[in-house]
């Protein structure tokens, strides 16, 4: 359950909308089973009292829809952003890529967002409507006469297990309270996969890596990749490929990805949400930050706006990359 | 039947401005190093993006270098800097991923170094030909 | 019909699995349905239909159509082609049949691509009536009964038992190769099934859904809609609905240069892309709105103009639970059909 009620959203948004403070909201539309939700931009009050949605199934992060969103409109785009979702704005205006003076930022609190696999695993397929409104969510299925009562802990989408920050860091109002940065276990995955063997690693990526179709979402959905053509898609790079041909194909496409947004990855966690063959592609964002928080000191990108990532920035001590292998007093 | 002796294909990547002038050197002192060394010139160690060194396992290497000026000389003040930090995790990466960590290497060679240049040469490439040919970044579209 | 205890169907995938390779719906580590091949014990699926469509078995991701190899100033041209073993797979669901019908409309017809006729050919599709069908499934829209589907052999599965029953020639030689771990039986037990699931069929949340107002010559009507902007608004341009479909089939060919020659192959794209039929003037869709207007127009209007008012979509669902943003064509339909 939100600490936030849809009604206080909804009515704030009206009011703002009322008052001429912004002409557009961006937020969350209703779907077909209580958990199928797509972003929005709404203009009036009607269809906003229509279909306008906060629950626990909320998690598409809107950052990076600024980007297009803010573009040719006149008056002030009102965005509602979750902790995590504030960090990925920051990041944005860092590197300019959308005018903050046409957005008017609320910061709301989030206890976490459920994820529907998880759901499934345990009320099975059929769901027909899930309450996020007590405690527990309560979920119906049509194979079912009682909904069941599914504790929201147990159904915790992995990057909200290992949420790394409740604390709000842009926003131009805040509702309900702010949080905390949070001492998470974000990490430890990676470290269990630094544990294995190369052949294990190698083992292990080689059937996480085989089931990608190359569909892009991971890509499509990163708030930092916002690059108008994408090296992938660019027939003049010389690397354009529209699908994972062999191996080398799918481990070039997951490595330069995750190159390209290192140091400027927020950790939000979009890419393995989207994924649909449920591949982690967020421990390789995750390995790439941790090891600069090792190697270069603690960064954590879009904590700040203008703040400078690990990868653009240098110092004559760094290590020679062939030390990073074995940096035991590092770790120590 | 003659057995044909396997060679490790090396990919050498060095800067024009003090690398690649250290292998020049390295050729006028008849030094020799091993002759599947392939070097591409680059303007500066920091023009290599992570790209082409997958690019060139991809294309059939067996292992890559990257040599550039030693830190505090680059001919672009601090281009060699921003390197060491891309390619510490790049390789870093790479070695998550399970691909052996002796392939790749980055050193610094400058423009009087023809000695080292030779020596890291032939000491990479028995490096990498003790681990073999390249099976885990190979495209084998490429080895037909 | 036959039947065969569900105790001995590892023998009859065996017995299946000597003459051709069996391909059928296993849980993966993850949890998820993915369609392999069988092992000796190899246990079936539980689970309602995989994440990737059978399509793959007959229109693969990416395929080489031909090499060159050069040599100086010549060009060798490679054919690389080689017959297709036989194989069958079990477990299609009927919505995925389906689909086989809307695919081989397009590669089938002439000129007739023979890579796919070849795969179609060696194929034997066997499929898997549905008893609990998901949330997200609305085959009944496009007529499909998911309790009877077609195939070459259709099979039902009970608590105990597995009925199979033949529908073509191919069907017929599949069951006569397990005639003897098969027993002739009436089809009592499946008809209570079938009635079971029609009436389950009738409760999903989707199952009003229409598609009164799609079909051929309807463009002029719903080219225009002002609906196409606000249902495209958060589309990524990803292309998850496309490859997840078991009805899309629009490809792109391309050649590889591998240093000593060049793979013509073809691959999946996706009319999401913005690259998608790029040509020497640009790109002919150059909004994201227009690029998804295409790919339900495709599947609603243009596909049944242009074959005998056939929709190119199943209903199996896949859309509606993979898209990143849940935006999918049953919400086309609801909000275009005048919902």
């Amino acid at each position: 359950m939100q600490k936030i009620t849809k009604e206080q959203l909804t009515e704030k948004a009206v009011s703002l909308l009322r008052d001429g403070t912004v002409t557009h909201v961006l937020g969350w539309s209703a779907g077909e089973f209580d958990y199928d939700i797509t972003p929005a931009v709404f203009s009036d009050e009607a269809s906003l009292r229509k279909s306008f949605v906060w629950n626990d199934f909320c998690g598409a992060n809107f950052s990076k829809y600024l980007v297009s969103k803010t573009r040719g409109i006149e008056g002030k785009l009102l965005v509602f952003l979750k902790p995590c979702d504030t960090y990925s704005f920051n990041q944005l205006l860092t590197e300019h890529r959308f005018d903050r003076e046409k957005v008017y930022a609320i910061g709301i609190p989030c206890e976490g967002m459920a994820d529907i696999d998880k759901v499934k695993a345990i009320c099975g397929d059929g769901i027909s409507s899930v309450n996020c409104d007590g405690e527990k969510l309560l979920v119906q299925s049509i194979y079912e006469d009682a909904p069941i009562s599914v504790s929201p802990s147990d159904v915790l989408a992995e990057r909200c297990v290992n949420c790394k920050s409740k604390k709000h860091v842009a926003y131009d109002e805040l509702m309900g309270e702010d949080g905390d940065v949070l001492d998470s276990a974000r990490f430890d995955e990676v470290s269990r996969i630094e544990a294995m063997s190369p052949d294990e690693r190698f083992l292990f990526w080689q059937n996480e890596l085989s089931r990608c179709i190359r569909c892009n979402a991971c890509r499509d959905a990163c708030p930092a990749c916002t690059c108008e053509v994408c090296v992938f898609n660019n027939p003049r790079s010389g690397v354009e490929n529209k699908s994972p041909a062999n191996n080398f194909e799918e481990q070039m496409f997951h490595i330069i990805r995750a190159f390209h947004v290192a140091g400027r990855c927020t950790d939000c966690g979009e890419c393995s949400r989207v994924c649909p063959q449920n591949i982690p592609l967020h421990l390789l964002n995750r390995k790439f930050i941790k090891e600069m928080n090792e190697c270069y000191g603690e960064y954590q990108a879009g904590e700040t706006v203008g703040s400078k990532s690990p990868l653009t920035d240098y110092t004559l001590e760094d290590l020679e990359p062939g030390e990073v292998f074995d940096r035991g007093d590092i770790n120590a | 039947m003659q057995v044909k002796e396997y060679k490790p294909l090396i990919v050498a990547f060095c800067c024009n401005w003090c690398s690649y002038a250290g292998a020049d050197l390295a050729g006028n002192n008849r030094l020799n190093y091993p002759a599947e060394v392939k070097i591409i010139r680059v303007p500066c160690s920091c023009r290599v993006n992570p790209m082409f060194i997958l690019r060139a396992f991809q294309r059939g290497a067996d292992g890559v270098i990257l040599c550039g000026c030693h830190p505090g000389d680059c001919h672009y003040t601090s281009g060699n800097y921003f390197t060491r930090r891309r390619m510490a995790m790049l390789f870093s990466m790479l070695d998550f991923l399970g691909i052996e960590r002796e392939r790749t290497r980055v050193e610094w060679v400058s423009a009087a170094e023809g000695a080292k240049f030779a020596a890291t040469m032939t000491e990479f490439a028995e490096q990498v030909a003790a681990l073999g040919e390249n099976k885990r970044l190979e495209d084998l579209r490429c080895k037909k | 019909m036959r039947k065969c205890s569900l105790n001995s169907l590892q023998s009859v995938f065996g017995k299946i699995a000597s003459s051709a390779l069996l391909y059928l719906p296993v849980d993966s580590a993850d949890g998820r349905a993915v369609f392999s091949k069988w092992d000796d014990g190899t246990p079936l699926s539980n689970a309602l239909n995989t994440v990737r469509s059978p399509k793959d078995f007959f229109f693969p991701q990416t395929e080489d159509l031909m090499r060159f190899k050069t040599e100086g100033k010549s060009i060798e041209v490679i054919d690389v082609r080689e017959e297709t073993e036989d194989f069958v797979v079990f477990g299609v669901r009927a919505c995925d049949v389906k689909s086989f019908d809307i695919l081989d409309r397009v590669f089938l017809a002439e000129p007739r691509d023979s890579y796919y006729a070849s795969r179609r050919d060696h194929g034997v599709i066997v499929s898997l009536a549905c008893t609990r069908p998901s949330e997200t499934c609305f085959c009944s829209t496009f007529g499909i009964d998911a309790a009877s589907p077609a195939g070459d052999v259709s099979c039902w599965k009970t608590e105990s038992e597995m009925f199979w029953q033949a529908n073509t020639e191919k069907g017929e030689a599949l069951i006569k190769k397990i005639e003897e771990l098969t027993e002739e039986c009436s089809d009592e037990a499946v008809k209570e099934q079938q009635e079971k699931t029609a009436r389950i069929m009738k409760k999903l949340p989707l199952a009003g859904l229409n598609t009164d107002a799609f079909g051929g010559g309807k463009t002029e009507e719903l080219f225009d809609r002002p609906e196409w902007t606000e249902l495209s608004e958060a589309c990524l341009g990803c292309g998850t609905c496309t490859f997840v479909c078991p009805t899309c089939q629009c490809y792109d060919i391309k050649d590889f240069n591998t240093g000593n020659g060049v793979i013509r192959y073809r691959c999946w794209d996706s009319c999401m892309y913005s690259e998608f039929t790029k040509m020497a003037h640009g790109n002919n869709r150059l909004s994201q709105k227009e690029r998804f207007r295409q790919r339900f127009m495709h599947k609603l209007v243009y596909y049944p103009e242009n074959n005998d008012g056939l929709f190119s979509c199943v209903g199996c669902g896949r859309c509606l639970s993979k898209c990143p943003i849940s935006m999918n064509i049953a919400k086309v339909m609801k909000k275009l059909g005048g919902e």
